[in-house]
C-alpha cells in the first residue's frame, strides 16, 4: 500500500516551508454509523516532523481534527536535499513514517 | 461580472424557450435543433461571463468567483483527491480474476477517453456513462459491480479523468431517433421544476449561475461535469456525478432517483453535450 503521508518541503534560504497531508479516518468516537452503532475513536495522537536529528514540530492531535488532516508550517534552517521525516501515531498504536527530501 | 443582469427579458419559467430562441410552442427535435440548443446555451454563458475564458468553465464556481478561486488555488497545492487518484490508478492497473483488465474494455486502453462519455450506444439504444461502462466491464469479466456515488467508483473515474485532462468534451448525438429522444428527455429533465422547492436544474445553474445560494456559489451549467468526480469538502470524501445528482435532487426536496437511472443518464448526456468544447479538468475539488 502506498504511504498515508504526502509531504512537500521547500527551503527558501533561511526558512523551510512544509506542507503535509495524512490519510486517516480521524473518527472522533462520537459518531454513529448507519446502524446506530458508535464508531469507536480512531484518531492520530502525535505527529512529529524531524530534520537533521532534531524535532522541528510536534503536534498533539485529538478527536476534533478533521479526516485526512492537512498541516502547514515553517521552521528556521533546512537546505535543499536534506531529509525531513514525518511520523504519526494514533490511539490504536498504528503508525506510519515517511522521509522526504527538502526541495 | 454582472450577476444581476442575468436574463433581463426572460422570466425563469420561460427560460427553456428563451434559450431556444422561442421559435414555436414545440419545435420539432432534430440534430440541427440540438446543435442550435448548444449554441444558444453556450452563447448565454459567454455573454453572461464575458471575462471568463471558455476553457475556464471547466473549473465551475472558481471561474466566476475571484475569492473562491484564491482559496481553491491554495487547496490545489495539495489536492485532497490525491489519495483517491492513487487508489484508482492501482485498481485500474490491477487485473481481474480472469486475467483481463479495465484497459481491455475501453478504446485506447481507457487512457484519455473521459471526454467521449457519455455516449449513445446505437446497439442497445441507451446512454452509456463512464461509470456504467466501468460496471458493465466488471460484470462482463465476472466481477461484482461497484456501488455508484463514492468509493472505488470515484477513484477509478478520477484516474480516468486525470488521464484525459485538457481534452475537450466531445459528445456526439448519432443520427438515430432514439439518441435524439434521449437528448430531449435529458433536456426536459434539466428544465423541469421539481421538489417542494420547485426548482429546476436550470433555475440555479443557468438562471442564477455565479450567484450565491446561502454560502455556496452556484456553478455555471456549461462544463459543470468536466471536473467530476470531485472531492467535496462538505462530503469530506470523493463523489461521482451520481452522488451530485442525487444530492442535488434531495436538496430540492424531491425524491432522488436511483444512481444511473435512465433519467439521470439522459440528463448527463444533455449536460455534457451542452458543455462540448470545455476541457476535462477532473478530478476536481469543490467546497
Amino acid at each position: 500500500m502506498a504511504s498515508t503521508i504526502r509531504v512537500r518541503a521547500q527551503a527558501n534560504g533561511t526558512n523551510t516551508e512544509v506542507q503535509a497531508l495524512i490519510q486517516h479516518p480521524m473518527d472522533s468516537g462520537f459518531v454513529k454509523d448507519s446502524n446506530g452503532v458508535l464508531i469507536p475513536p480512531h484518531h492520530i495522537e502525535t505527529v512529529t516532523f524531524t530534520h537533521a536529528g532534531k524535532t522541528v514540530l510536534t503536534a498533539n492531535w485529538g478527536p476534533a481534527v478533521s479526516k485526512d488532516p492537512y498541516i502547514k508550517f515553517s521552521f528556521k534552517g533546512g537546505a535543499k536535499g536534506d531529509d525531513l521525516t514525518v511520523t504519526w501515531i494514533d490511539n490504536l498504536g498504528k503508525t506510519d513514517t515517511l522521509a522526504a527530501k527538502i526541495a | 461580472m454582472k450577476p444581476r443582469a442575468a436574463f433581463p427579458r426572460c422570466a425563469a419559467l420561460t427560460l427553456a424557450a428563451c434559450l431556444l430562441g422561442a421559435a414555436g410552442p414545440a419545435p420539432r427535435a432534430d440534430l440541427a435543433s440540438a446543435a442550435a440548443d448548444q449554441k444558444a446555451f453556450q452563447d448565454h454563458f459567454k455573454s453572461r461571463f464575458p471575462e471568463v475564458p471558455f476553457a475556464d468553465f471547466a473549473n465551475g464556481p472558481y471561474a466566476v468567483n475571484a475569492a473562491m478561486r484564491k482559496q481553491w488555488e491554495e487547496i490545489m497545492q495539495f489536492p485532497p483527491y490525491d489519495f483517491a487518484l492513487d487508489e484508482g490508478k492501482t485498481a485500474f492497473e490491477t487485473k481481474f480474476a480472469n486475467g483481463k483488465s479495465y484497459a481491455d474494455c475501453f478504446a485506447n486502453g481507457g487512457i484519455g477517453v473521459r471526454q467521449d462519455f457519455p455516449y449513445f450506444d446505437t446497439k442497445s439504444g441507451e446512454v452509456i456513462t463512464l461509470d456504467l461502462a466501468i460496471n458493465r466491464c466488471r460484470e462482463a469479466n465476472g466481477e461484482k459491480p461497484l456501488p455508484y456515488q463514492t468509493g472505488m467508483m470515484a477513484s477509478l473515474t478520477a484516474y480516468m479523468a486525470e488521464t484525459s485532462r485538457g481534452k475537450p468534451f466531445a459528445i456526439k448525438i448519432p443520427d438515430d431517433p432514439r439518441a435524439l429522444a434521449a437528448y430531449e428527455a435529458g433536456k426536459k429533465y434539466f428544465y423541469t421544476r421539481r421538489g417542494q422547492l420547485n426548482f429546476s436544474c436550470a433555475t440555479c445553474h443557468v438562471g442564477a449561475a455565479g450567484q450565491r445560494m446561502r454560502g455556496d456559489i452556484l456553478a455555471p451549467a456549461m462544463g459543470i461535469l468536466a471536473a467530476f468526480p470531485i472531492y467535496r469538502s462538505d462530503w469530506g470524501s470523493m463523489g461521482t456525478i451520481d452522488r451530485r445528482f442525487t444530492s442535488c435532487s434531495a436538496q430540492m426536496r424531491s425524491e432522488p432517483l436511483p444512481p444511473q437511472d435512465v433519467a439521470y443518464r439522459n440528463l448527463e448526456y444533455f449536460l455534457s453535450y451542452m458543455g462540448n468544447g470545455v476541457p476535462i479538468s477532473g478530478p476536481g475539488t469543490r467546497p
